[in-house]
């Protein structure tokens, strides 16, 4: 099998002197969705955070299009072409929304705006409400700003920490449709959900971690038929 | 908690400079400084207890030693039976009227729904309030400052004896402290801060312009003293004979005993604040002020009052100040307003407790010695270095003249040199807290 | 009734000076303000490093009376605050660099930045009282009113005078455009919008490739401009004098507190608000009230509410309440 787009593989670490992560590999590909999953404690967030660069992992690596970006920040890895969304403090509040977007920008030199028609296009809602803080929207609307700042960089892989936390069963339907149509357009997606098995539903793949280690690893729909992972993890 | 060889090597260090001083200089200056060392160490102590216990910020030391200094003047002066006949009960009236004013607008506030017309009760409340007390106290402020204003004007205060005034300083500023902590505690850290150097800013400016009660920057001079006068020492038997063992002059030898005896109760007080701070900090409730000081957000989990415990350790350090500032105007014997400065009675004490180790109680007392050590000889010192840098200059010349002026500015400059060195590259102080 | 005499006694004693006051305190606010959005620490040093930058415009404006270099009617400081924002400017990026940086690098608790600006305080007052001394220094020249008393009298024919010194009308236009170009840099360029999210949310900025020492730098230069030119402003109306910079501190936080921290726009209502209420609270308004009450009803008193030097108590009254009942500020700042 090909390398895929994005891999963490085989990351141990965690913080301070504990591991969380235990030889845990997360791996996504071109323009599909990959969803991890798990019980709570499970390094979910961990897992997402070591192949964004937020935390240091003693041994393992992380590629991105075959480059090895372990060594990297952060900030580099956005540069190379990857957008983070943390699940929370995502957006800024007293900006306007058009001003998130353009911060979302920030490192780019080149016109912004056709990226800004093309978020205005696929949240219509963030139009009407371009000129309003981010801080006095909705939930659902503040984490669509907060994926729309993260798209704005032209990512090839969009990382989202549990994106439909603490939002209404609606507008997590509508979020997942709208995630689904951000990877149609070539971005990969790997996201941490907590709502696991509507988040299987769109996902091409599904890693279910255990104590920061890969317990199963499938396609979303496979694990969704799976006895074993239905009765462990997905309420039966 | 006890002293290591080092701490104890620290302190023996600081005695014997000293005791230089003492030889190389002047006895009576070693004395000074050593008074002057030990109120330091008890304020040091103080804001010790707020910033080492409960890592509370207070910018105000200088208005809580303030009122303890006013203390002094209330317990220990004679009253003025003429300003009391002029005006005594007016000004008293007066205060009443004040307090009633507030009182009542807060009554105003708790009774009242939340609304326009509460805002224009309270609002009535206090202009009604005030007119009624200014109608009253006004005249009798100006009868009280009519009274012999060349050396009374004031309505002195209860004729008790001086050693009184050092706990009715600490209850003053308890009670200044228990007002500022009331309004900013369990809000941002920093606003305490600001709230402290408000007050202490109000406080000086009550007591330079109140002249009815302290007779404001005229000033209140010949305070009856704990310890006899060097005057009264003077004529005594046993110390014209110490005098001739010692090979000394009468009036030297007599301001050395009258220095010592200082020393001796100021030593005391501050052994006993150390024992119970000492005993305090390694109790239950010690460890609790640290815990909560480490981990605020934890500490409150575990369902702690935080601020009402920081409300209580503040209002006990602040007393402490002012115990210090009723002891430092006893010891000179006047109260003298316009000598308050928030460069040397604030700032200059959180030098001290910096550099001698935040936490750490015997750190704060090594801190206030070697700080007011420093602050006393780094003037002359630094006169020296300038006189000596331009020795080959014109001593007319205007550049000389400037650079020995500017050794004045010299100490400033070195305590905030030191601040900064300390809280950078030994932020523990020089004995840390353990 | 004469109540235009009364609006000029008024303006003349009150309104005017307290617009003056209000833009100084408005200047300096804004700086803390902005440090403490930035930088995340109350800046105790803002006082004592207005007075060093007031020091160096008064030291650039000798230099230049000494050439000859004049712009009258206008005051050659004006001409010398390049000067004096400069020196600033790099005074406090150096010490931005010896000091504050390494606190930020080890995230240190926001109290011991204050605790280490409390040293920066220290030591800017030493540097400061080394070239000027403690007294005071006069240091405005040029044309000193717009108008007088009297012209004022001749050209109404009223009874009370008004008189606009040229210091005061300086204060107000400069200290308009500053807040205007101010406002403009942060909300239409892209330095300063990066000031804003860096200040909304850190983490974020971070991520969004924004650059922390960057923003701090920039914080720091504005800042020096916005205290020079308070300090400027304060020393051109009342004359210099370091302690009463220092004694700025009070009402400037004041007004950064009323307003809610971290917002400017709030730093400036508050520091007017602050001006008017010390000056309208310790304003003798006999007279004014003299013209309006009715014949015979006139005011014995001198009607003032607080004696003149208890103005802190007013700045520390306003502290207090506004502490106690709204401590975000008027326009929510974003900490309590």
């Amino acid at each position: 099998m090909a390398e895929p787009f994005l891999i963490g593989e085989a990351m141990t670490g965690g913080y301070g002197g504990a591991d969380i992560l235990h030889s845990c590999t997360i791996a996504v590909e071109k323009g599909e969705i990959a969803v991890i999953v798990g019980p709570n404690g499970a390094g979910k967030s961990t897992a997402m955070k070591a192949v964004f660069g937020m935390l240091r992992i003693r041994e393992g690596k992380v590629r991105l299009n075959g480059e090895d970006i372990t060594a990297l920040s952060p900030q580099a890895r956005v540069g190379k072409g990857m957008g983070f969304v943390p699940q929370t403090n995502n957006i800024f509040p007293s900006m306007s929304v058009e001003e998130n977007l353009e911060m979302g920008a920030f490192i780019r030199t080149d016109d912004i705006s056709e990226t800004r028609e093309q978020i205005f296009d696929l949240f219509p809602i963030l139009r009407d409400k371009r000129r309003q803080a981010a801080g006095e929207l909705s939930g659902g609307q503040r984490q669509q700003v907060a994926v729309g700042r993260a798209l704005m960089t032209k990512p090839k892989v969009l990382m989202l920490d549990e994106p439909t936390a603490g939002v209404s069963p609606i507008v997590m339907d509508e979020l997942f449709d709208r995630i689904i149509e951000i990877a149609r357009t070539g971005i990969s997606i790997l996201m941490v959900e907590q709502n696991a098995r509507q988040a299987l539903n769109i996902a091409d793949k599904g890693y279910v971690l255990v104590q920061g280690e890969n317990r199963y690893t499938d396609t979303g729909q496979a694990l969704l038929a799976d006895p074993e992972v239905r009765k462990s993890f997905l309420g039966g | 908690m006890s002293l290591t060889a080092r701490d104890l090597g620290l302190f023996a260090g600081m005695f014997a400079v000293l005791a230089m001083v003492a030889m190389f200089q002047s006895p009576q200056l070693a004395i000074t400084i050593l008074n002057m060392s030990l109120i330091s160490a008890i304020m040091a102590l103080g804001v010790n207890m707020q910033w080492g216990y409960a890592g509370l910020f207070n910018v105000g030391i200088m208005g809580f030693t303030a009122v303890g200094g006013l203390a002094v003047v209330l317990v220990a002066q004679p009253p003025v039976p003429e300003a009391w006949a002029a005006g005594g009960l007016g000004i008293l009236l007066g205060l009443m009227l004040g307090v009633a004013t507030i009182l009542a607008a807060i009554l105003v506030y708790k009774r009242l729904a939340p609304s326009k017309l509460r805002g224009l009760a309270i609002f009535a409340v206090l202009v009604v309030g005030w007119f009624v007390t200014s109608q009253v106290f006004g005249p009798a402020k100006q009868a009280v400052q009519a009274v012999n204003p060349a050396a009374e004007g004031f309505l002195g205060g209860a004729g008790l004896p001086v050693i009184l005034a050092w706990p009715v300083g600490a209850v003053f500023a308890a009670g200044v402290a228990w007002l500022v902590g009331k309004v900013s505690l369990g809000l941002r850290a920093d606003y305490l801060a600001i709230a402290t150097l408000g007050i202490s800013e109000i406080v000086i400016a009550v007591l330079k312009h109140e002249r009815w009660l302290a007779r404001g920057v005229n000033n209140v001079t010949g305070i009856e003293r704990p310890v006899a006068r060097p005057v009264d020492l003077q004529p005594l038997p046993w110390v014209q004979s110490l005098a001739d063992t010692l090979g000394w002059s009468v009036s030297q030898t007599a301001s050395v005993v009258s220095g010592l005896g200082y020393a001796a109760l100021f030593t005391l007080v501050l052994a006993l604040l150390i024992w119970l701070a000492e005993r305090a900090l390694n109790s239950p409730w010690g460890r609790m002020m640290r815990a909560i000081r480490d981990n605020e957000v934890s500490a409150r989990a575990m369902g702690k009052d935080v601020t009402r415990r920081h409300l209580m350790i503040f209002i006990l350090g602040s007393a402490v100040c002012g115990l210090a500032g009723a002891m430092m105007v006893s010891m000179d014997g006047q109260l003298t307003p316009g000598s308050y400065e928030p460069l040397r009675f604030t700032f200059l004490i959180w030098v001290m407790v910096i550099v001698g180790g935040s936490g750490n109680n015997w750190g704060a007392v090594l801190g206030a010695f070697v700080i007011w050590f420093l602050w006393v000889q780094v003037e002359p010192a630094g006169r020296w270095l300038m006189d000596t840098l331009t020795a080959g200059m014109n001593p007319d010349s205007l550049i000389r003249q400037r650079m020995i002026d500017s050794a004045a500015y010299m100490r400033l400059m070195t305590m905030g040199v030191a601040l900064l060195l300390i809280l950078r590259f030994a932020p523990r102080g020089l004995i840390p807290e353990r | 009734m004469e109540p235009l005499n009364a609006l000029v006694s008024v303006s003349n004693f009150m309104l005017i000076p307290a617009l003056a006051y209000g833009s100084q305190l408005a200047l300096g606010a804004l700086g803390i303000t902005l440090i403490f959005s930035i930088l995340r620490f109350a800046h105790f040093a803002h006082g004592d490093t207005m007075a060093l930058g007031t020091a160096a415009v008064i030291g650039g404006t000798l230099f230049l009376q000494a050439r000859g270099a004049s712009i009258d009617p206008l005051p050659t400081a004006l001409l010398a605050i390049p000067f004096g924002i400069l020196i600033m400017a790099a005074y406090m990026l150096v010490t931005d660099r010896l000091v504050y940086r390494y606190y930020r690098r080890v995230k240190a608790k926001p109290m011991i930045f204050v605790m280490a600006s409390l040293g920066v305080m220290f030591v800017t007052n030493g540097v400061t009282r080394l070239f000027m001394g403690t007294g005071e220094t006069r240091f405005e020249d040029g044309q000193r009113f717009i108008f007088t008393v009297r012209e004022f009298r001749e050209f109404t024919g009223l009874a009370e005078g008004l008189a606009l010194r040229s210091s005061q009308a300086i204060t107000i236009i400069v200290a308009l455009i500053a807040m205007g170009v101010l406002f403009w840099f942060l909300n239409r360029t892209r330095a300063g919008k990066s000031m804003r999210a860096y200040s909304d949310n850190e983490d974020l900025a971070l991520l969004s490739g924004i650059n922390p020492e960057r923003v701090v730098t920039i914080t720091w230069v504005i800042t020096a401009i916005l205290l020079v030119l308070a300090g400027t402003l304060y020393g051109l109306d009342k004359g210099f004098r370091p302690f009463n910079y220092f004694q700025l501190l009070l009402p400037m936080f004041a007004a950064a507190i009323l307003g809610g921290l971290g917002s400017p726009l709030g730093a400036i209502v508050g520091a007017y608000v602050v001006a008017f209420a010390e000056l309208g609270i310790t304003f003798a308004w006999r007279r004014v009230l003299s013209y309006l009450a009715p014949e015979g009803m006139e005011p014995s008193s001198m009607m003032q509410l607080l004696p003149v030097d208890y103005k802190f108590a007013v700045t520390f009254a306003i502290l207090v309440i506004v502490l106690l009942f709204r401590p975000t500020g008027i326009f929510k700042g974003k900490v309590i």
